[in-house]
């Protein structure tokens, strides 16, 4: 079996990370609900006629694959595997309001096209001319991780060499005005430095791409190895910490071997504490990070913990906003990713220095 | 007629999305297809549409419809001749 | 390469019958399942015909014994139903007693609620249930706690109508890899106004019975079902000593890269697709010995697919036929549907007809299987194209 790497990593966040020469230098704060990405110059990579379709999850997955593939430095990959939970969610709204506005009548097919689950990964195929493997997740909160085990699996296997993975969220308005009636959506604007204490329901909602190239090649700009993926539709609070210690003994690693845990913590006081149980018992003595205090809540901002893992395992830092506590660590060598939504849909990667 | 044929093309620039394109630029006998402005099939379809809704003229096969929309010209006199409102 | 993966039981739920045997039933009988929308109220109604199961949201409710508070999208029902009867076929009794999981495709998810209550949900309280019901993945969740699947790998494909295909391609490779060793996979997607009113948008839905691979097809029927195939290991079949109808011996995805909706004319992306499933199968075209074709009757697809088979069999053509006529194209679920279909095929060593064929197309001599016909039947190729240029074949076969 092969031994799978992240070779680059791209991400399109609400803080500015899509420029791969920085490192959460520059922190935007916020008082709000709901936190949009920040813009790359989109029209800098996708031709105004490829663009004129895009709503803004496809240009951001678009973009977000250029910027991986360019710093992978190939030109195309054995297969495209995308997750998105919700899919292209601003054309969805379009199509079904034109639908019932409408009363089904005079309706026009771009939208329809375009709310297609598989519209991302499909346009990146378009514009890059790859005729591969092209798989799209859609499974809420581990849509990326299962798009990454698809991956993984590739590689290992020897099946492809390069595999283009990510992860794509946009925020719809009617969507958005939907989860505030169901409170998943945080009833008070926070800020950066309050959401995590703000002891109410719901979560500060977002949309992003994190995209990233894996190899089972080792490259120049290798970031990580990527050791173990898993899944888990369903796991009680209280066997949270059992799964991950059967999960680490899998995979060889013992819990103080993680150098770093990467933690999904959204600030929903209802959710938060399958995180919170563990950070107060087995991972007491480990360095601990998050953030989606900076990057907000969607389906696939996992992906921007692997993202987070991929970028302290090469830059041997770990920005100070996103630490829990604070732990001397003289080599950053193993990281652990662990994320959930809603008590649902769990997710570990594991990651270590390549 | 040659407000028909500028009201046609600040239609297709709206509902086309053709951000970069002025009504100025498009020429009368200009190509919507192809070489020309480099519409294609989901675009015929979106025209089809404004025909209807517009224009009150309803296509049953959308093969008519790249006929139809070789050019503003073409598309304006075939509205002319067709338009129920 | 070359060994297939055990299939060891199959469920579904079709406009053509509510499980294997009276699908199989319809099959044999040439009895289609087109009939006009009722269970939605749309004003297309008197336009369209479509494939559309019988039962209505709250019978659906009642087979399965949901409690009144449930918030299953029809979706969701329709899998659930094909879920547990494929479960059962496969003789399983204690789920937990090896590693489940579930590998499902969907396109339409949950949008039959949320087309429904779209507004509603920002003022009326009794159908919020449903916002948390809106995403794909949801009707997996679903299918998989009506199963008993806990604490496991349950995840959802969308690759617009070759979603379930791509379920079964991820399905095998989860058990060669050893990452579980049962999975339940397949598809399920109901029939909604989104997907009526956006075909219809595309002009591609026909008016009548649809016509696959004929010269003056009009487009597709939409169909609405369910179909799950119980794959287990090697490690499984033997220690249970299990009975198995067929195996997935090959699969392969490949995208057309031609454009965003329609197929390539030289069918590019189901040419790859096909010969990837071969590759991987370790067979040549001529061992193949009955191609179910995507077939949707849409003057894009058959011409595109024809063309391709056509570049991969050669003048050697085996039996080929879509089964749409009879279903309805039934989009992401379609994959499982004729996964299914294939399995019954060589199972029964028959071929389904192409029911409603008469002309054959200008552009080639392609002429599909119009009667039922008995053959003996050791592989046969399926193949599932979609939008986003998502092109899969799947190779079945009687033999590992």
């Amino acid at each position: 079996m092969k031994k799978v790497y992240i070779n680059s990593i791209a991400s399109i966040s609400p803080q500015k990370t899509y420029d791969n020469s920085m490192f959460l230098d520059k922190i935007t704060d916020y008082n709000d609900t709901v936190i949009f990405a920040v813009d790359p110059d989109y029209k800098q990579y996708i031709p105004p006629a490829a663009a004129r379709r895009m709503a803004k999850g496809i240009k951001m997955g678009v973009v977000a694959s250029k910027i991986a593939m360019d710093e992978a430095g190939i030109e195309t990959v054995d297969a495209i595997i995308t997750g998105t939970g919700m899919g292209c969610m601003i054309d969805s709204e379009k199509f079904v309001s034109a639908i019932i506005d409408n009363n089904e009548q005079y309706l026009t097919p771009t939208s329809f096209i375009q709310s297609t689950h598989n519209t991302v990964a499909g346009q990146i195929a378009l514009g890059m001319e790859c005729k591969a493997y092209n798989f799209t997740y859609v499974h809420s909160a581990i849509s990326f991780e299962s798009a990454l085990l698809d991956a993984k699996m590739q590689l290992e296997n020897d099946e492809a060499e390069h595999i283009l993975v990510g992860g794509v969220e946009e925020l719809g308005d009617h969507t958005t005005k939907v989860h505030r009636v169901v409170n998943h959506i945080k009833p008070e604007p926070v800020t950066i430095s309050t959401v995590l204490n703000s002891k109410t329901e719901g979560a500060v909602f977002s949309e992003g791409a994190n995209f990233f190239v894996v190899s089972n090649e080792k490259q120049e700009s290798c970031y990580a190895e990527l050791v173990a993926v898993e899944t888990f539709n369903t796991l009680p609070k209280e066997k949270v910490s059992e799964t991950i210690e059967s999960f680490l003994i899998e995979n060889n690693v013992k819990v103080e071997d993680i150098d770093v845990v990467v933690f999904g913590n959204n600030g929903d006081v209802d959710f938060d504490t399958y995180y919170n149980q563990l950070s107060e018992s087995n991972f007491s003595n480990i360095q601990q990070i998050f953030y989606k205090h900076l990057v907000g809540e969607n389906n696939t901002v996992s992906a921007f913990g692997v993202w987070l893992g991929s970028k302290i395992l090469k830059t041997q830092t770990i920005p100070k906003i996103i630490k829990i506590n604070e732990i001397k660590i003289p080599e950053i060598k193993t990281v652990l990713c662990y994320n959930q939504y809603r008590g649902q849909n769990h997710s570990l990667v594991l990651l270590k220095k390549c | 007629m040659s407000e028909l044929k500028e009201e046609l093309k600040a239609k297709i620039i709206e509902q086309l999305n053709l951000e970069d394109v002025s009504v100025a630029e498009i020429a009368d006998d200009d190509a919507l297809f192809g070489d020309g402005l480099g519409l294609d099939s989901i675009d015929a379809l979106e025209l089809i549409v404004m025909l209807d809704k517009d224009y009150g003229i309803r296509l049953s096969d959308p093969k008519e419809g790249r006929k139809i929309f070789e050019s503003v010209q073409v598309m304006a006199d075939y509205i002319e001749e067709h338009r129920t409102k | 390469m070359g060994k297939g993966v055990a299939i060891t039981g199959m469920g579904i739920i079709s406009a053509i019958g509510n499980n294997v045997t009276e699908n199989y039933d319809a099959l044999i009988n040439c009895r289609k399942g087109i009939s006009r929308v009722e269970n939605i109220e749309t004003v297309q109604r008197d336009e369209i015909m479509v494939g559309e199961i019988k039962f209505t949201n709250d019978e659906l409710i009642a087979k399965l014994n949901l409690p009144p508070e449930n918030n299953y999208s029809r979706t969701a029902m329709l899998g659930a139903i094909a879920a547990k009867e494929a479960i059962a076929n496969a003789g399983i009794t204690d789920i937990k007693k090896y590693k489940t999981g579930i590998v499902s495709g969907t396109s339409v998810g949950g949008m039959d609620m949320t087309e429904k209550y779209y507004y509603k949900y920002l003022t009326e309280k009794t159908p919020q249930k449903y916002i948390e019901s809106h995403h794909a993945g949801d009707s997996t969740q679903k299918i998989a706690e009506q199963l008993g699947i806990e604490e496991s790998l349950v995840t959802t494909i969308s690759t617009a109508c070759s979603s379930a295909a791509n379920a079964i391609m991820l399905g095998a490779r989860l058990i060669k890899s050893g990452k579980l060793d049962r999975v339940l996979v397949g598809g399920a997607d109901c029939l909604s106004k989104f997907t009526i009113n956006g075909f219809k948008t595309l002009m591609i839905l026909s008016d009548t019975y649809n016509t696959p691979f004929d010269e003056n097809r009009k487009g597709l029927n939409l169909g609405e079902a369910a179909a799950f195939l119980v794959l287990e290991s090697d490690e499984v079949v033997k220690a249970e000593n299990k009975r198995i109808l067929a195996y997935v011996k090959g699969y392969g995805n490949a995208n057309d890269a031609f454009h965003q909706t329609a197929s390539s004319d030289n069918g590019d992306g189901a040419t790859l697709a096909m010969e990837k499933a071969l590759k991987v199968a370790d067979l040549k075209a001529s061992d193949i010995d009955y191609i179910n074709a995507h077939g949707t009757a849409t003057g894009n697809n058959d011409l595109s697919e024809g063309r391709a088979i056509l570049r991969v069999f050669g003048e050697d053509l085996p039996e080929f036929s879509s089964t749409k006529a009879f279903t309805g194209h039934t989009l992401a679920a379609a994959g499982a549907i004729e996964a299914v279909y294939s399995v019954l095929a060589l199972q029964n060593n028959v071929i389904f007809p192409n029911l409603n064929f008469k002309t054959p197309m200008k552009e080639f001599s392609m002429i599909p299987q119009t009667e039922l016909k008995e053959k003996e039947l050791n592989t046969v190729l399926s193949n599932s194209l979609g939008f986003g240029g998502n092109c899969s074949t799947v190779i079945f076969s009687k033999e590992a």
